[in-house]
């Protein structure tokens, strides 16, 4: 069936659909990563976008069972590729991406020149569209903005669930937790209690070794009650680490600042310099905001190597840091899973 | 570091091509920036490397231990790369840092430690270390007994392939799957040899490779990953290869990339690495995997991911080595970024091998563990479609798309050529397709992963589908759009519709259907990039770029390396690009061939990584609005669409294309060549075989038979009797009226002469002249030349140059050209003239000091200067290499078909010198003084007899077949009697050659013809050929390029052979 992209700035692109045939609106952005759309389809923080596949060819090895998903849905409000495979190949695949978008009531969209939409973005900066299958709703439809919505309650856990088992237990604060992020602190012998956005963490009867905060969509700002909760962890000293939204959270909490970037790092390929060292480790990023100023008594603890933004701060003397690339990969490069190493050997 | 040696590959050969032209180019290029002085040692005159431009001194010496000791004592360099010459480099470097050479010299290897490199190549001490750091190899072990064999197999598991000793050529192995099988091929195995190997049986794994760069702050990054079409068992220089890789998830991609990360950092790597694993596409656990390769230094496979990428890996490779780190190498394709990242990719690479396994006789169409191809090409699209079909086409090999496939098959042979690996495998599966075979079933068979086969299934649909239409005015704009998209050309599509090309071309026009033109920026479009690498799609609907206009000059590449074409022509189209900058223009490459300069991010001011075909060339000069495009700077390939594109009104620079076909066309040609009163054979075109076995019998035989159409095997062949005449034209051809055959007089004992020049507006601007030491007969491809052209004679040479004069100008010539001459009885004959840039452009350029292609440059915009080159106080020779070793099966004699795949030219005070170590540059080595030799026919024995001698006093124990012993024995030389194999006694020639009890073989035959390959029968001279090639024993095929050989052994020792650099000859 026949469907159009329309960009809010007015441009309307052609396309066939593969997936699920029902209008949706949401931010605009891409990725390069060229392996592991289903880790990126199911990764929370992808919540409320729409997300363009920079790598042309899409779907060539079908979707595996749930247990290898980044969480228990889609997350991005629809898929952009430039060529849909519905003849997946390869011995995990369960169904096709097509179907999976369809079962998961997710629009997907053939628009053959993606490298021109990535171009848009990258000098117009991301901007919302909205997909839509025929004429007469098209133009009644409006552009949700994602970004003014609080969409980390919308994919926070509802619950606390308590995994692995160990001597130390870390608490991960989900504001859209991928799961490789429990899964890496499981296979290092972690317990692990996953609690919700806006949860009192300081309620567990557990001993708490050490906090998490995870990565999830949207403006940091709008975790305003993360924010305090971080604040409070940072006064007692609880040893902390932040991931992509969970840095910007804890610059928030400590003092800093956070901006939105102009079409931000999405990609498997962002090169990430440890300050004052020569060491440079390639990582995974799914980000659109930024740690503009750096929270007093904190230090850059990396910075990107292509254009010099901030991906991580480390305080001067206490256990807190956090990373604005995922350390827990999935898609993308594990070089940085030793990050997850490091917080451990400074659990209480 | 103020001087680096740095050792090149030599000579083209199959399984080291012109990959490390590029590679040590790159490298030259680096170290020069860094004001590093630099020495390089490379025998092949035809690159780019060795150029005045590039390196400080060029040593045209062979890359063996003993010279490069000789070059080190009088360079003293700092330090030595060996990583940027191939497997020769690399042989040569371990050879000479075993015998203690570089520490007496106090040389630094830079960049891998040597002692990681002498690991990765020792097969079994590598597995160990491997194995330490828990990295999996491929499960095998030895036995004797059937009985230790069933115990240690469990360790293994089933299926196990187990194979007898290694002297059977693996034809005693076999595959068991079970307790049952396993006994049975072991028993049966061990009957045949002490001792088996059972290895695991990885039949139809993945295929992968990744291509890793580490610096010496322990950064590393994999630069691309690649997927190999055809499953393992087929080397990954002889399969299609797509990058990235299509059918791993994210876990395999990462888990793999990790791995190689790991055994890169384990060996200390600093510089570039390639790592090749073996996957399990169904594995019982997550993934199943093994390390099959490692390369420790720049492989033709780094070049394709360097070129697939845009990531300039051999640069970068270079610059890690003087000791910086990825990050403080600017990306030179963004401008803005680092060299510490992964290329994002938003297309897909497709490489497909060249074969040329028709110009060999004897060997088959058969592909497996070791090479054969002869080049490749890399196309690029947005789905692999596209990329196939365009990746076919660039081939060069007469087909339009990869439903090109009239195979006059049954259904059963089709899936016997499906299941064994071939040159042309890919058209049996589209046939099979059309067929209707599943797709399930081609799998099975063939092990290609069903993603790439349910590919060619969606254009083997959509070519039904457009048949099912018929006609064009049926089409919508979004069919034809689709058939585009799919990788269709608008010829083939013409085709299917029963319509022209041009026809086509201007309906789809008017439709606006036009291929996008797309950079290769690295990052997939996430920064703007400053590239001017790219490549058409239609996949696309906007353009990355804006066009050069008036100012744009295009240049027409050489694309895929085969016999006949190769490296020569792409330093002459660097050459040009290079010079246009001195005209304001603008030079835009098209080229389609990874293992070249030409396509190199810092040669041209936009590369078009395209097919050479009238269509794309079309599309990119109305895109680009060009002022012009140079088509006779790139070999044949773009020579052959001159017209077409002339005809489309497209303007050819230099020479107009009618007066290129008065060259091409063989009659045009000849007319002129009688209107202008200038000699050639005779020769006529005939289409009856009575009338053409009457003009043999007039001419008087030997003859040369040219075929217009070819069945199979070689296109053209010498005739020495009516027998062989009638064999050749039924069997290898057709004779119709279509198809007539075209025969002409052969001169034996004619010498034949090269006649380079350019000329401007019909003058001659400058020429050289070199000979050939061959006889004609020899293809010139072939042929050992000697320049200065020491056998021409004075008033031979004014006469030629008397009819390059009359030929050009009667041609009107603006640009370059090259004449065969063959003198006879002091009378010159063209053999044919070719109106662009020949083979020995390169060679003649370097050995006169006078660059041809800057004047070939100068000539399209009136300014060339008229020059005489000096006759020179030195000599060059220039010598074939082959690769007889590769061609299983193949008859290594010398013929009217070319057979060589690289060259190689040094220099020296005399023709003999510099032939010496021209020859040693190509491999030869003598280690002990014998030599085998057998002369047919009492001719050539006679004309050999002198040589003999001067062989026997050098000390060289002979061994000859009978006839030769006795007549040597009229002649006063004793030599050892051998017996030929029909003889039934002992010592046979092959014991003799198989023991390596000569290290020269002397094989003279006047009509190897005659021998009876025409009827199939194995002789005794194809077996002497074949066993000295097969035990690398250097094989003399040529009566004076023996001749030659032998006076230069008898004039010069080794050590007598100067060390002297390219200036201090020039």
């Amino acid at each position: 069936m026949n469907a159009r992209l329309i960009l809010k700035d007015g441009e309307i692109f052609e396309g066939q659909s593969f997936g699920y045939e029902q209008p949706r609106s949401g931010e605009l952005v891409f990725s390069t990563g060229m392996v592991g759309y289903p880790e990126s389809l199911t990764d929370p923080s992808y919540e409320g976008q729409i997300l363009i596949s920079t790598y042309p060819i899409i779907g060539s090895y079908g979707v595996p069972d749930k247990k290898y998903w980044e969480s228990d849905r889609i997350h991005v409000s629809g898929l952009i590729v430039s060529q849909y495979i519905d003849t997946p190949s390869h011995f995990q695949s369960k169904m096709t991406l097509g179907d999976w978008l369809k079962k998961e009531k997710v629009p997907g969209l053939v628009v053959t020149d993606t490298r021109y939409l990535t171009q848009k973005l990258r000098d117009g900066g991301a901007q919302l569209a909205k997909i839509v299958f025929d004429t007469s709703t098209s133009l009644s439809t409006g552009f949700d903005d994602p970004n003014k919505k609080n969409l980390v309650a919308t994919v926070s856990t509802p619950r606390v669930s308590r995994e692995g088992a160990g001597s130390k237990t870390v608490v991960v604060i989900d504001c859209g937790v991928k799961k490789n992020i429990t899964r890496s602190l499981i296979e290092r012998g972690v317990k692990v209690i996953t609690v919700p956005w806006d949860y009192n963490i300081f309620s567990l009867k557990e001993k708490i070794d050490g906090i998490i905060v995870s990565n999830g969509p949207g403006d940091p700002k709008m975790c305003d009650v993360t924010i305090e909760t971080v604040k409070n962890i940072l006064t007692k000293k609880i040893p902390l680490l932040g991931i992509c939204l969970g840095n910007q959270i804890l610059a928030l909490a400590a003092g800093g600042d956070t901006y939105k970037m102009k079409f931000g790092h999405r990609g498997q390929n962002q090169p990430c310099v440890m300050v004052g060292t020569k060491k440079c480790y390639l990582t995974t990023q799914n980000h659109g905001f930024a740690i503009g100023k750096i929270p007093k008594d904190f230090k850059p603890w990396f910075i990107n190597a292509n254009d010099n933004t901030n991906e991580g701060i480390i305080h001067e003397n206490l256990p807190f840091m956090s990373v604005q690339f995922h350390p827990e990969a999935t898609p993308g490069p594990v070089d940085t899973s030793w990050v997850f190493d490091y917080f451990l050997e400074k659990l209480c | 570091m103020k001087k680096i040696l740095i050792l090149g590959s030599g000579a083209l050969k199959i399984g080291q091509a012109g990959e490390f032209d590029y590679s040590g180019s790159q490298a030259i290029k680096a170290f020069c920036e860094e004001g590093i002085k630099t020495v390089l040692i490379n025998p092949n005159i035809a690159t780019i490397q060795t150029s005045k431009e590039l390196a400080d001194k060029v040593y045209f010496l062979p890359v063996t231990t003993e010279f490069v000791e000789r070059v080190i004592e009088k360079e003293k360099p700092d330090g030595i790369v060996l990583s940027f010459g191939g497997q020769t480099a690399l042989n040569c470097g371990i050879d000479l840092y075993k015998k203690g050479v570089l520490k007496k010299y106090n040389v630094q290897v830079l960049g891998t430690p040597v002692s990681a490199i002498v690991l990765t190549e020792d097969r079994e001490k590598f597995a160990n270390h491997l194995h330490k750091i828990e990295v999996a190899t491929p499960k095998s072990f030895a036995v004797t007994t059937v009985e230790s064999g069933l115990e240690k197999v469990k360790e293994i598991g089933y299926p196990v392939m187990v194979r007898a000793g290694f002297s059977l050529g693996g034809q005693k192995s076999g595959v068991a799957h079970n307790e049952k099988e396993f006994i049975s091929v072991v028993q049966t195995a061990l009957t045949f040899s002490p001792q088996i190997l059972v290895e695991k049986y990885l039949r139809h794994y993945k295929e992968i490779e990744y291509e890793v760069v580490r610096d010496q702050y322990d950064n590393c990054v994999t630069v691309c990953n690649m997927e190999n079409f055809d499953p393992l068992g087929v080397h990954t220089g002889e399969s299609i290869v797509v990058a990235p890789s299509q059918t791993l998830t994210n876990f395999e991609y990462h888990h793999l990339r990790e791995l190689s990360i790991k055994i890169v950092r384990s060996l200390g790597i600093v510089g570039e690495c390639n790592v090749q694993f073996a996957l399990n596409p169904h594995p019982s656990s997550p993934i199943e995997y093994c390390v099959i390769e490692v390369n420790a230094r720049l492989s033709r496979s780094s070049a394709l991911a360097s070129k697939a990428t845009g990531y300039p890996l051999a640069y970068v490779a270079a610059k890690l080595i003087l000791g910086k780190s990825l990050m403080e190498i600017k990306n030179q394709v963004t401008q803005i970024t680092q060299s510490f990242f992964e290329p994002a990719l938003d297309y897909i690479v497709v490489k497909i091998p060249r074969w040329d396994m028709d110009k060999f006789k004897g060997t088959s169409e058969k592909i497996g563990s070791s090479m054969k191809s002869v080049g490749e090409i890399m196309a690029i699209g947005r789905t692999f479609e596209e990329a196939i079909q365009k990746g076919v086409r660039m081939l060069d090999i007469g087909v339009l798309g990869v439903t090109d496939n009239n195979f006059n098959l049954t259904t059963d042979e089709i899936l016997a050529k499906i299941k064994q690996a071939n040159s042309k495998r890919i058209f049996f599966i589209t046939k099979a397709l059309k067929l209707g075979i599943t797709v399930q079933k081609i799998y099975e068979l063939s092990g290609i992963d069903p993603w790439f086969l349910n590919r060619l299934k969606i254009i083997v649909e959509a070519e039904r589908e457009l048949l099912d239409v018929g006609t064009i005015n049926k089409l919508s704009k979004q069919d034809i759009l689709h058939i585009k998209q799919l990788g269709f050309s608008d010829r083939k599509i013409g085709l299917l519709l029963k319509v022209t090309q041009l026809e086509f071309r201007e309906y789809r026009k008017k439709l606006k259907i036009t291929p996008s033109v797309f950079q290769i920026d690295t990052l997939a479009g996430e920064f703007p990039a400053k590239t001017n690498y790219l490549y058409t799609t239609y996949n696309g609907n906007h353009n990355d770029i804006k066009p050069i206009g008036e100012d744009g000059v295009m240049v027409l590449g050489s694309g895929p390396y085969r016999i006949g074409s190769s490296v020569e022509f792409d330093w002459t189209c660097v050459n040009t690009a290079l010079n246009l900058k001195k005209y304001g223009k603008k030079s835009i490459i098209i080229n389609c061939n990874p293992e070249t300069v030409s396509t190199d991010y810092d040669v041209s001011d936009r590369l078009y990584f395209e097919e050479i075909s009238f269509e794309r060339v079309a599309d990119i000069y109305e895109f680009e609005k060009s002022s012009s495009v140079v088509v006779s700077v790139g070999g044949q390939t773009p020579n052959n669409i001159a017209n077409k594109i002339h005809k489309y009104g497209i303007k050819i620079l230099g020479t107009v294309a009618v007066d290129i076909d008065r060259a091409e066309d063989r009659k045009k040609f000849s007319q002129l060549l009688d209107d202008l009163d200038i000699k050639q054979p005779v020769w006529n075109s005939f289409t009856d075989m009575e009338v053409a076995l009457k003009f043999a019998r007039d001419v008087g035989y030997p003859i040369l038979v040219r075929p217009s159409y070819v069945l199979s095997g070689a296109a053209m062949n010498l005739c020495y009797n009516p027998t062989e005449l009638k064999h050749f034209i039924e069997k290898a051809t057709n004779i119709n009226k279509k198809h007539p055959v075209t025969i002409s007089k052969y001169m034996v004992n004619a010498r034949e002469v090269e006649f380079d020049g350019v000329a401007e507006k019909g003058h001659v601007k400058v020429f050289a002249i070199s000979n050939h030491i061959e006889h004609a007969g020899v293809h010139s491809g072939d042929a050992t030349i000697v320049y200065p052209a020491e056998r021409v004679r004075f008033f031979s040479g004014e006469r030629m140059i008397e009819i390059a004069k009359q030929l050009s100008k009667s041609l009107n010539i603006s640009g370059p050209f090259n004449i065969q001459f063959m003198v006879k009885d002091n009378e010159v004959y063209v053999i044919e003239m070719n109106l662009r840039a020949s083979r020995t452009f390169p060679f003649i350029s370097k050995v006169t000091g006078v660059n041809f292609a800057e004047v070939i440059v100068d000539s399209f915009f009136g300014k060339a200067k008229e020059q005489r080159i000096k006759y020179p106080n030195y000599v060059a020779v220039k010598a074939p290499q082959f690769s007889f070793a590769r061609m299983e099966g193949a008859d290594p004699a010398l013929g009217v078909e070319m057979g060589s795949t690289g060259e190689v030219a040094c220099f020296g005070e005399t023709a003999e010198e510099a032939y010496l170590k021209a020859l040693f540059s190509t491999g030869l080595s003598l280690k002990n003084k014998s030599a085998l030799v057998t002369i047919g026919g009492a001719e050539f024995k006679l004309r050999f007899a002198e040589s003999i001698w001067r062989l026997k006093n050098l000390g060289f124990v002979l061994y000859a077949t009978k006839k030769t012993h006795l007549f040597l024995k009229t002649k006063g030389v004793r030599t050892k009697l051998v017996h030929k194999l029909y003889d039934k006694q002992s010592p046979t020639v092959i014991d003799l050659i198989e023991k390596h009890q000569v290290s020269l073989v002397i094989n003279l035959s006047e009509d190897y013809n005659n021998e009876g390959s025409f009827k199939r029968v194995i002789t005794d001279g194809y077996l002497i050929r074949r066993t000295a090639i097969d035990n690398n024993i250097p094989l003399f095929t040529d009566l004076n390029s023996a001749r030659f050989f032998v006076n230069a052994l008898d004039r010069y020792k080794i050590k007598d052979l100067k060390i002297k650099s390219w200036d201090e000859y020039l």
